[in-house]
């Protein structure tokens, strides 16, 4: 046994986003917890047969289906008796969560099922080769989303799916950042400590579907929180309870990292788009700190 | 106790007997009778289940699928779309060898949208590594499910098992039904045992991702355990008889086949009917039979072969169609004989009551009078010509 639910040796590609969030998550949450994951590079990275990362018990179905099945598993405990003392997570990618999974999600959200959802949030369908998902940021190199003489990338912004949560009066939603650790296993605590439906969404960067060096994974995910594009924040009760405030930065020291938006970088009317993005974000959640706070 | 049922109501009352610790289902004709009575009856207390009411069948699927995973007896019920809106997860559950019992009532595929029954809904989805069993009537629609999760939950078979039943035809009509008391099933069905399930004591991971290393190896486990399924069953099939004193006699059963020169196979409630038609025939001196097929998956070959090597004229009836190819049953009953030293000389095919189109005794006549020494293949009965001039000339 190591010291993490998660043990090293599987096959994430360095400077993974998702494979050091999924760690925080489960060591977060502790051995009395099931997994229950949509297929996705997790799935895959981490249970490629005869081996398995997780030393908790862990089921894959199929790609869309991991809130229904955690719903089993969790009726199921509840049949046992046994519920109230085990943890259900479910957890996917940004597209089995906010596309083809949406529906079994929200049945799963709207039937008060005591289960915490996780997306891993990668902003594309990065196992089958950077396709364009919901969840995609506005202008977004992809390969389904190319950029062109006619198209400047992805054509629409981020599906809201926190407030798409939110709207389903779940006890509490949340999003994290691979690049805000102590934060991320505070919310997962947070939310377990809860009854009912709980769903956070993560922000996890992947290096091969952003082109990023590999060593800038933690410098990536703070930038992405720190411009104002990927807002931290937490709804109790369907209240907009906590922020993480910043001290804003321009989009570019984001998005020049990365060479899918490296075409942004000579149109300053898309850039300008995408910076309108970050504004909005910060003016509706209230992100800009008065003072600079020490960040966690 | 023999009671007057409807056919739904008689299923809900034998899931009940069964125990299932979660039930999960989403509504579409003709099987919401079932899951309505089983809802009545978790609400009343009467049944310590956790109902699940989910947003789709692929969520219901999913729903006992991981029910199931954690190690605790489940039921599901669904028809046509529904079963088809669900089979992605229909096959991954016999992938992973997860014991579920679910109920089909038999319905037409859309389009056109046709809520009556045939049985192109299950009979699409025989590849999925589940067994499946077809009802002739209510009593035996009930008796199979007990059967049922005897056979799924055999630590020899451990694969999901489909009862079929035809919409309406069984779901909605109504018999005398001897159901048996809760002292017999807990008899004959011992509570469920897992072979693994989601632990946090024994923490195990299941669904894994395997390549081409491992993976032909999970398909030929399936497909062996079919085969061993074939010898399974009718021993199951002789212990609840020891239960109930109704014996379904295995994989197939034969009606007035000893000295039979002509027999038609057929599945499902359409055999009552076939039935009758013999006993009219027989009393005219024709030499007329049945070979009813119970199990569809594992296909009975063998059972097949011995029950038919010697009648020289078989009639294959099929409620769906295997659209450019030969008719499902038919195909599957060929090749039972290919090039088998003995068997009928003459092995002809029809397709009947798609769509809920009844099949009337004089369906069944118009066969007999088709099944001579010119090999019919997959003749349609019962078409209404004026439907079909309109289209082609």
């Amino acid at each position: 046994m190591s010291n993490t639910l998660f043990s090293a040796g599987h096959t994430a590609c360095a400077g993974c986003g998702q494979s050091l969030a999924a760690r925080l998550v489960i060591d977060a949450a502790g051995k009395n917890t099931i997994v229950v994951n949509n297929t996705g590079c997790l799935e895959v990275f981490s249970t490629k047969f005869p081996e398995s990362a997780w030393e908790v018990p862990w089921i894959h179905s199929l790609f869309e289906n991991a809130s229904a099945v955690a719903s089993g598993v969790e009726a199921a405990l509840k049949y046992l008796g046994t519920k109230d003392n085990i943890n259900v997570i479910a957890q996917g990618g940004d597209g089995s969560t906010a596309d083809i999974g949406l529906q079994a999600l929200s049945g799963m959200l709207e039937r008060g099922h005591d289960i915490l959802y996780v997306c891993y949030d990668n902003e594309a369908y990065m196992n089958t080769g950077i396709q364009r998902s919901g969840l995609t940021p506005f202008s977004t190199n992809t390969t389904t989303s190319p950029i062109g003489t006619c198209s400047s990338g992805n054509l629409r912004p981020k599906k809201p799916m926190p407030e798409i949560a939110v709207a389903h009066g779940i006890p509490y939603v949340a999003t994290a950042s691979s690049g805000f650790p102590q934060d991320l296993q505070r919310k997962v605590k947070k939310a377990l400590s809860i009854k009912g439906p709980k769903y956070i969404q993560i922000h996890a960067p992947c290096p091969l579907g952003w082109r990023y060096e590999s060593n800038i994974l933690v410098q990536v995910s703070k930038l992405a929180v720190e411009t104002g594009l990927y807002p931290l924040v937490e709804y109790e009760s369907g209240v907009l309870s906590a922020k993480r405030q910043i001290v804003p930065k321009p989009v570019e020291e984001y998005l020049k990292l990365q060479g899918r938006f490296k075409h942004l970088l000579k149109n300053p009317e898309e850039l300008k788009k995408v910076q309108d993005i970050a504004d909005n974000n910060i003016k509706k959640y209230g992100l800009k700190a008065e003072t600079v706070q020490a960040s966690s | 106790m023999k009671q007057f049922l409807e056919g739904s109501h008689a299923i809900a009352e034998a899931i009940k007997l069964c125990k299932p610790g979660v039930i999960s289902a989403y509504p579409i004709t003709p099987q919401t009778h079932i899951v309505e009575d089983l809802a009545q009856m978790v609400s009343n207390g009467e049944l310590k289940s956790q109902f699940v009411n989910v947003e789709s069948e692929h969520s219901a699927a999913s729903v006992v699928l991981g029910a199931e995973a954690t190690g605790v007896r489940t039921y599901t019920a669904t028809s046509s779309q529904g079963l088809f809106y669900m089979m992605e997860v229909v096959f991954n559950i016999a992938g992973l060898r997860l014991p579920i019992v679910m109920t089909d009532a038999n319905r037409a595929i859309s389009a056109p949208i046709n809520i009556w029954n045939d049985q192109q809904d299950t009979i699409s989805l025989r590849d999925a590594g589940w067994i499946q069993l077809y009802a002739e009537d209510i009593q035996e629609a009930v008796d199979l499910h007990f059967m049922a999760y005897r056979i799924a939950e055999d630590k020899s078979m451990m694969l999901p098992v489909m009862v079929c039943m035809d919409g309406f035809i069984l779901t909605h009509g109504f018999e005398t039904v001897d159901m048996p008391t809760q002292e017999m099933v807990d008899k004959f069905l011992p509570p469920y045992s897992p072979l693994y399930k989601l632990d946090v004591n024994d923490p195990m991971t299941l669904g894994p991702l395997v390549d081409p290393d491992g993976y032909a190896e999970t398909r030929y486990a399936i497909q062996k355990t079919h085969e061993e399924a074939l010898e399974f069953i009718p021993k199951v099939m002789s212990d609840f008889s020891k239960v109930s004193g109704r014996n379904y006699g295995g994989l197939v059963e034969g009606y007035q086949l000893k000295d039979a020169e002509r027999v038609i196979i057929a599945m499902g409630s359409v055999c009552g009917t076939i039935k009758d038609v013999i006993d009219e025939l027989r009393a005219k001196g024709k030499k007329v039979g049945l070979l009813k097929i119970v199990s569809f998956r594992p296909f009975p070959a063998q059972a097949i072969y011995e029950a038919l090597k010697n009648v020289a004229k078989v009639a294959v009836v099929d409620r769906a169609v295997s659209l450019g190819s030969y008719a499902p049953i038919a195909a599957d009953v060929k090749s039972a004989f290919f090039g088998k030293k003995k068997g009928p000389k003459v092995i002809s095919s029809f397709i009947v009551g798609l769509g809920g189109r009844d099949i009337t005794k004089h369906s069944v006549k118009e066969i007999f009078r088709l099944l001579t020494t010119k090999e019919l293949e997959g003749e349609f009965i019962d078409l209404k010509p004026e439907l079909l001039k309109e289209s082609y000339e």
